[in-house]
């Protein structure tokens, strides 16, 4: 194995999260604020709990994966297409590396700066609202598992994009309406049929639900669901990947 | 027996069919072997199949077919061992604007399997006169000195055959002096050199031997001097002390032309032939009263050989 190869690629995208550290860790410190301040203060006080939780702590999971969600894709597709962009893929290309070891390097960065941003939501969160973790080892596990996921997604979209604007496609115009409508900030339980049905047919409703059951030990689907549909997706996007290396589709030519 | 450390056998490149636009081949079957040590050039115009040669070897274009082997390791099912031997200087300057030249050249290192070694980056550095810019970032460096990183970059891994994919392109001068020393200095520490040029000068100073490719085709491959030798052509130019309006019959046999409006009688003669005819056409001209004032001989260049070979300028 390249270990050091994996590592290169791994400190340099490191380096590169270093280079945007406080704009990296500040945009979700006051995103984070405004959403309580909008949902937990203004909104929240309207509605006490929900499923028994204050509503302040009840989002936090969520407001933590949209994060995560967001910054992972953002974070692993900008890895691998600013190569393609610049032209510098040609090193990677050409490079001793087996395709496990380049996505190491790169989705194992995209995964530490989103875990980071992660936490520093969680810390942020701290600040507005008292915040029992009832799993913190699953939680952390999760949030990894989670960020992985995501991070694979972003760097099949990253080697997909022709564009900086296709890079921007998928988690504007899907993930985001599919984080929002997937319980990140209500109860699924309170939707009305059909639209409760409907809901259960978006995944992130299992994500959010999964990581909000490490926090409260109670969701609104089976715990066992919502790991297997997480575990699926990161499957799912780990075969994508294979089988873009293998057939060097949008790499090589 | 030849030292072969790098053997292309069979190698073509088709491009599919694209909306309208048909399947490209970009290289027909195309076998070379490149001896231990030498400095090959492989000439050919813009769109020869130059860069998808040299991209197939190091692995960021997939071959249609063939075969490539490195010091008998399959680039395929030996990619490892093989591309740890292999360093690229591309032609574009591709590099990570935002990087020091230090960082940039370490990763590179890294990321061909190799642990840090400061002691030898530095003095990679020192070599292409870049040490005591190792700080700098490179968007603030000149297009020569990015050229510099870039082939610093393809030898921090210590590689045993160097790729230049056009290394003159965008170049001073200068710079490419410096840069073709380098070159031979390489060589003379064992490193084997492949380098793409259009430049007819770049082979004809540097290379050992010289491959001609066109429209995907190598066309010949050769040592230079034997090349020259082989499809080289002198010429003797005669500057009349009156012009002549035709050629004398009496020189039929020497085939020659006149130039500059009957001012310069030529006579092409090949320059490996055991007689070249010049004492015996001297003769006839003086037997048929034809005075010159002044002569000159000349030899045929590389990008004449190229020019009857490809039938057009590289």
């Amino acid at each position: 194995m390249n270990l050091h190869g994996i590592w290169a690629i791994y400190r340099f995208e490191m380096a590169r999260f270093g280079r945007t550290i406080w704009t990296s860790l500040l945009v979700p410190v006051i995103t984070t604020s405004l959403y309580f301040i909008v949902f937990g203060s203004a909104i929240g006080s309207q509605m006490q709990q929900v499923s028994g939780i204050p509503y302040g702590a009840f989002i936090v999971p969520g407001l933590m994966l949209l994060a995560i969600f967001s910054e992972s894709i953002l974070n692993a597709s900008l890895g691998i297409y600013m190569p393609k962009f610049t032209g510098t893929i040609y090193e990677i290309l050409s490079a001793p590396l087996s395709p496990l070891e380049t996505v190491l390097g790169y989705v194992g960065a995209a995964t530490t700066k989103s875990v980071l941003i992660g936490l520093v939501i969680f810390a942020t969160a701290h600040l507005f609202v008292d915040l029992p973790v009832a799993h913190p080892l699953l939680a952390f596990g999760f949030l990894v598992l989670v960020a992985a996921s995501f991070c694979l997604f972003g760097f099949t979209i990253g080697i997909w994009a022709k564009g900086f604007e296709q890079l921007q496609v998928i988690p504007l115009l899907v993930v985001t309406p599919l984080t929002f409508l997937g319980g990140a900030f209500y109860s699924v339980t309170i939707l009305p049929e059909p639209w409760r049905t409907i809901t259960l047919f978006n995944p992130v409703v299992y994500l959010i639900n999964g990581f909000r059951w490490t926090f409260f030990g109670t969701s609104d689907v089976a715990v066992g669901i919502s790991l297997t549909v997480t575990i699926a997706f990161l499957l799912a996007c780990l075969a994508a990947i294979t089988l873009i290396f293998r057939t060097g589709w949008r790499l090589k030519s | 027996m030849t030292d072969t450390i790098l053997s292309i056998a069979g190698v073509s490149k088709t491009y599919a069919a694209r909306g309208k636009a048909p399947a490209v081949t970009a290289l027909h079957a195309v076998d070379l072997d490149i001896r231990r040590g030498e400095i090959f050039a492989l000439l050919g115009p813009n769109g020869a199949g130059k860069t998808t040669l040299i991209s197939i070897v190091c692995g960021i274009v997939v071959p249609s077919t063939g075969a490539i082997t490195i010091d008998g390791i399959d680039t395929q099912t030996g990619y490892r061992q093989a591309r740890r031997r292999i360093g690229l200087v591309p032609q574009e300057l591709a590099t990570d604007a935002f990087e020091s030249v230090l960082a940039t050249v370490s990763f590179s290192r890294r990321l061909f399997g190799r642990a840090a070694n400061a002691a030898y980056i530095e003095q990679l550095l020192r070599d292409l006169a870049l040490w005591d810019k190792r700080n700098a970032k490179i968007m603030e460096l000149s297009g020569g000195m990015k050229r510099r990183v870039l082939i610093a970059k393809a030898l921090a891994h210590e590689p045993d055959i160097l790729f230049l994919d056009e290394p003159s392109a965008g170049v001073d001068v200068a710079l490419r002096r410096d840069m073709w020393n380098m070159v031979r200095g390489l060589r003379e520490r064992g490193v084997t050199i492949i380098l793409t040029t259009h430049y007819i000068e770049e082979a004809e100073e540097m290379a050992d031997r010289v491959g001609v490719i066109a429209k995907g085709k190598l066309l010949l491959v050769d040592d230079k001097t034997a090349l020259m030798k082989k499809l080289g052509k002198r010429q003797l130019d005669l500057t009349l002390v009156e012009p002549l309006a035709a050629i004398p019959p009496e020189l039929a046999d020497w085939h020659p032309s006149l130039e500059h409006d009957g001012h310069t009688l030529r006579y092409v003669f090949d320059a490996t032939g055991e007689r070249t005819g010049i004492p015996s056409f001297l003769n006839r001209l003086s037997e048929c009263g034809i005075a010159f004032k002044d002569l000159e001989t000349s030899k045929s260049s590389l990008e004449d050989i190229f020019v009857d070979l490809v039938g057009e300028r590289p």
